[in-house]
């Protein structure tokens, strides 16, 4: 089973990249972005076939490792074969 | 009496400390590896900077799992002083031994440049020999050291008087919203923290750069000689 797990920075806290990157997209031509948060994606493979089970481990390597908490949130997803990028 | 320094993947400020503990302070001195699980029988644990495991997901985030970890946190629930210092204090806010976190700094640059600090705190090891409200001019050298918490926990750790190192003007007034004196937009311009009981500091700014006369600069010199001092006197 094939997981994507992306993490960005609460909307609540300034985000200095999405900012530098916002205003570089205003000047290259695109004046209608109004804010950019820049995080990580992981695709993570896993063993297990159970979804429920894989979605609450995937919470917990968050909680513990691929997210911190008091900066930043983070969203799971599990992914059909097809949908796994190359 | 015996300090040690932890040496992770990465490290670039672990013999800077270790010669200052050793040959400025005299001192017992020696090095952990980040795969040792105990801290060896030293009373003082210093995490020093650099960038363990190549700053890789986020900084400190690795080093905060690594063996040591779990020996420097029983070293800490059971008193011993442990001392972060820039990547070291990231890897302990990673580690939840401190609250909060590091964003990177607001201009998004790496900064490498002398700053000033107000002591606002000196009841502690690392402080009993600095004067409160003194200023310490000392460098730092990081990416990541816009300090942030929520709003909340931020005032929870002013009122339990948390904050020990406050980036300020060279006249030591405070200048949070100025990039000249708090570089990197810390939130309340937080240089430096401890933990509620007052046994773990950990500041971004660099003590073990200035703390010889043949650099130009003994500011630092202070806040190591304090924590030994402050063992030395526990040990009589």
């Amino acid at each position: 089973m094939k997981a994507r797990v992306t993490v960005y920075p609460r909307r609540e806290i300034l985000d200095p990249q999405g900012k530098a990157i916002r205003d570089a997209l205003n000047r290259v031509g695109f004046p209608g972005v109004e804010d950019v948060r820049a995080g990580k994606s992981f695709e993570i493979s896993l063993g297990s076939s159970d979804p429920e089970a894989a979605n609450r481990e995937l919470r917990d390597m968050c909680e513990k490792l691929l997210a911190n908490t008091v900066v930043e949130d983070y969203s799971v997803e599990l992914l059909s074969e097809t949908e796994v990028r190359p | 009496m015996k300090c040690g320094v932890v040496v992770f993947p990465g490290s670039n400020c672990d013999h800077d400390v270790y010669h200052v503990l050793k040959h400025v302070l005299e001192q017992d001195a020696t090095f952990l590896w980040h795969q040792d699980d105990t801290v060896k029988g030293c009373d003082l644990v210093v995490l020093p900077g650099g960038f363990s495991y190549g700053d890789y997901l986020r900084a400190g985030a690795l080093a905060s799992l690594s063996p040591v970890m779990g020996a420097v946190k029983r070293h800490a629930e059971a008193g011993g002083l442990v001392l972060g210092i820039c990547n070291g204090f990231q890897i302990l806010l990673e580690a939840g031994l401190l609250p909060g976190a590091m964003r990177r700094n607001q201009n998004l640059r790496f900064l490498c440049r002398d700053v000033y600090l107000r002591v606002e705190r000196t009841d502690l090891p690392f402080t009993r020999n600095l004067s409160e409200g003194q200023i310490l001019r000392i460098p730092i050298a990081h990416a990541e050291g816009n300090y942030e918490d929520s709003p909340e926990r931020l005032d929870a750790l002013e009122a339990n008087r948390q904050v020990v190192f406050r980036y300020v003007a060279p006249d030591g007034s405070r200048a949070d919203s100025d990039p000249r004196w708090n570089p990197n937009g810390a939130a309340r311009a937080i240089a430096g923290i401890t933990n509620a009981a007052g046994n773990v500091l950990a500041m971004m700014p660099h003590p073990e750069r200035c703390s010889e006369p043949i650099l130009g600069n003994t500011d630092g010199l202070a806040i190591l000689a304090s924590a030994v001092g402050a063992l030395a006197g526990a040990a009589r």
